[in-house]
């Protein structure tokens, strides 16, 4: 970790914690528009609020990331709106309890005297009820902006930008200073806002006219300064041609993702980068048009879009029929291979599999019974573990789910025997490991190739900037551009930028 | 002025805490209803301004049955000091007292004068207590300022539910006296509720004997002592006079020590 580092990781620091703060803030204040006027409502009808109260809590209890993703099939679309929906859902809980319980817990004699006096079911409400619970329903606003603060960091993956894209990124290409800043600039929003909102809730408990206006007046500041970076980006989005940059969750995508912008950004783009998406998602995004461009393999679009078991073998049949469905299905253009495979395969240390006299999938189907395997998480769950499975009739001892990173770690310590490995992954030579060979073809070739949005293709600047790209990185320099980052300890930038020199050459 | 007629009221459970009671208060007078704890007499109060529903017989505030009444503006016409005192805390003494008037609409400068002039009436300087919030007050001063807050729509009829119970002795002899001369000035009907048989003696016209939900006997502090209908009425009055000749013993001759002249 170099001042370096930090120096090129802060460039995207106004982008992502404005990002962040506009995220966080929006959904706090939908959450209360939604929570307040229910609460009331459930304050008068007792099922309502034990309805509820309790559906408020079980959201709570779904993992904060489970719920972002769920939020992407359910509305069929990728970014800002199924993070603000779920950071919604996630932050009325604090809101409904404070104000329903701030409510019950005025005074009773207050609340006869209110009564005896004249004041209507609704004056009690305004006058009374609401004004004196308001401590109550401004530390729940404040408990859930907190929460919202952290949760919103988990909206990467589902393609709306915060500063989980450096905690994300970081930790996928070990860029230590990415995760540190994006955890320092989280927990100094958290701290920030909680003070602000604690102030808030002062003036309310002292009903202090010039103190609230304080806090609104800083929570104004807050918001206006956060919004400029983005706003700033709508407002030069009318110059210049805009182009969404997508990439899903490894070292190459980030890498290639990078590449590319870099190369549009050059032909005069202005570039937006969506990085950390799910696989399925980015290609979702690019279905709907929420991202133009990112980098896929035919095997992947095979097995998990067209729902194909079987393949013909050779490249460039399947790359033909891909080309012709995504094209008539989905209107997205294949612009083409880029020249390097990354396949899935299974890969064991080199010493143990000349130990077991391992050199196929067939020789490790017939150990199986005694060995380990383990593999990153989406691996078990794609149809092209159950087709290699199925086809050399494996069955293992032991089945374990690691982060990638650490999986690498896990077959060189031996905790496992082998591994779901990428072909193009520099650790595989970097750790000296063997990928096994599958003389059987389950599984289907995985060439790396350029997809674009339909209003991408149309664009012939942009088909320009990248068709050089087209068959010029070979697996060599992937994988060598892969070792950089993941082995060598260098930013992707660099790695791009080493990559960028091989195309040019 | 204010007539109950075999007025009850039972609860769900079953309970019947007021049972076919009947009174009549005169405009001006001042009619204490004195009971136990559980007597009912609070949940009779209520029946007057509607806080609570009777479940059977009719209650007429100024030949009007309040049951035909919309529950709200008989409320607003009707002055009512809480038991809890009930002061609004998030307002100042001002806005407190303003409750009503602010309700029927008053223009800002009647309210204030208003405000003033009742301040100053319950013995509160508005320039030091208009702006106090109910935490800064003392327990009687919170108690002044809920009867000014009964009085400030000009309420003719004042309903008052154990006002000086929360008060040190002093302080309530204060208010009390205060009491007075205030509903001769303003010619206030008042029912107030109280368990201190000293208290509904010096302050009631008349006083209404209550237990289990049914008066035992009406009638003059006098006539009470001259008649009393049962045994119960009769320990009743009997023990704030053996006070007052213990106090008196003591005194004056100084030598008895409390309790000694019961043998």
């Amino acid at each position: 970790m170099s001042a370096s580092d930090f120096e090129a990781q802060l460039v995207h620091l106004p982008d992502y914690f404005s990002s962040h703060v506009l995220l966080t803030l929006g959904a706090v204040a939908i959450g209360c528009l939604i929570s307040l006027p229910l609460a009331f409502l459930a304050l008068r009808k007792p099922t309502l609020r034990t309805l509820l109260l309790g559906a408020a809590s079980i959201v709570q209890t779904i993992p904060g990331l489970a719920l972002l993703a769920l939020m992407v099939p359910l509305l069929g679309r990728i970014g800002v709106v199924p993070a603000l929906v779920a950071l919604v859902l996630y932050s009325m809980l604090p809101v409904l309890r404070n104000t329903v319980t701030g409510v019950q817990g005025v005074d009773a004699a207050v609340l006869e005297a209110a009564r005896g006096i004249g004041m209507t079911d609704g004056q009690i409400l305004t006058r009374v009820q609401i004004p004196l619970a308001a401590p109550m329903i401004v530390a729940g606003v404040r408990t859930a902006a907190v929460w919202t603060v952290g949760m919103a960091t988990l909206s990467t993956p589902v393609g709306a930008t915060s500063l989980g894209n450096y905690i994300f990124s970081g930790l996928q290409t070990q860029n230590t200073a990415a995760v540190v800043i994006g955890c320092v600039a989280a927990a100094t929003l958290a701290i920030g806002l909680d003070g602000l909102i604690r102030l808030a809730q002062l003036a309310a408990e002292r009903r202090d006219g010039r103190l609230t206006l304080a806090s609104l007046l800083l929570l104004a500041t807050l918001v206006g300064l956060s919004s400029a970076p983005v706003l700033g980006r709508w407002l030069r989005r009318d110059d210049a041609p805009h182009a969404i940059v997508g990439a899903k969750t490894f070292t190459e995508q980030y890498i290639l993702a990078d590449l590319i912008s870099n190369r549009l950004r050059d032909a005069g783009f202005d570039v937006e980068l969506r990085e950390g998406l799910g696989s399925t998602v980015a290609f979702d995004a690019l279905v709907t048009g929420d991202i133009d461009v990112y980098v896929d393999y035919s095997g992947t679009l095979w097995t998990n879009q067209m729902k194909r078991a079987e393949h013909a073998g050779d490249s460039p049949s399947l790359l033909a029929e891909m080309r012709s469905w995504l094209e008539s299905n989905h209107g997205i253009s294949l612009l083409g291979t880029l020249g390097f495979e990354n396949a899935y395969a299974l890969a064991m240390r080199r010493e143990r599999a000349d130990a077991l006299g391992i050199a196929n999938l067939s020789d490790l189907a017939e150990r199986s019974r005694n060995l380990a395997i383990g593999a990153d998480y989406e691996f078990f769950a794609r149809p092209e573990w159950g087709a290699v499975r199925d086809r050399y009739a494996m069955m293992f001892r032991e089945q374990r789910t690691f982060d990638s990173t650490l999986m690498y770690r896990a077959v060189v310590d031996g905790h496992v025997d082998v591994i779901s490995a990428f072909s193009s992954d520099g650790r595989v030579s970097a750790f000296d490991l063997v990928v096994l060979e599958d003389p059987l073809q389950a599984f289907p070739p995985y060439d790396a190739v350029v997809l674009l949005s339909q209003r991408a293709a149309r664009r012939p600047a942009l088909v320009a900037a990248l068709l050089p790209l087209i068959g010029s990185i070979d697996d060599a320099r992937m994988r060598g551009a892969n070792e950089l980052v993941d082995v060598g300890g260098r930013s992707i930038s660099e790695a791009a930028h080493s990559l960028e020199q091989d195309v040019r050459r | 002025m204010i007539s109950l007629r075999e007025v009850s009221k039972l609860y769900p459970a079953g309970v019947r805490a007021v049972d076919r009671l009947s009174l009549d208060v005169e405009r001006g007078e001042t009619v204490v209803l004195l009971g136990a704890s559980g007597c009912g007499k609070t949940t009779t109060l209520k029946t007057i301004n509607r806080l609570v529903e009777p479940s059977g017989g009719e209650v007429r505030v100024d030949g009007q049955d309040v049951a035909l009444l919309d529950p709200v503006s008989l409320r607003r016409s009707i002055g009512y000091v809480f038991q809890g005192v009930g002061l609004f805390p998030h307002w100042s003494v001002a806005d407190n007292v303003a409750a009503i008037p602010r309700l029927i609409g008053w223009d800002e400068t009647r309210i204030r004068e208003r405000v003033d002039g009742l301040l100053v009436r319950v013995g509160l300087p508005p320039d030091v207590f208009r702006d106090r919030r109910p935490d800064e007050l003392s327990g009687g001063q919170a108690q002044r300022v809920g009867v000014a807050r009964a009085l400030a729509a000009e309420a003719k009829v004042l309903l008052m539910d154990e006002p000086f119970g929360s008060v040190d002795p002093v302080t309530r002899d204060a208010l009390q006296q205060d009491l007075v001369s205030m509903r001769a000035q303003l010619g206030l009907t008042i029912v107030l509720v109280t368990h201190d048989v000293t208290e509904a003696l010096l302050l009631a016209d008349r006083v209404a004997v209550m237990d289990a939900g049914r008066v035992v006997q009406v009638g003059s502090p006098g006539e009470l002592f001259a008649a009393p209908v049962s045994a119960v009425v009769e320990r009743l009055l009997a023990m704030p006079l053996r006070q007052a000749d213990r106090l008196s013993a003591i005194a004056h001759g100084g030598t008895t020590p409390p309790g000694r002249d019961a043998r």
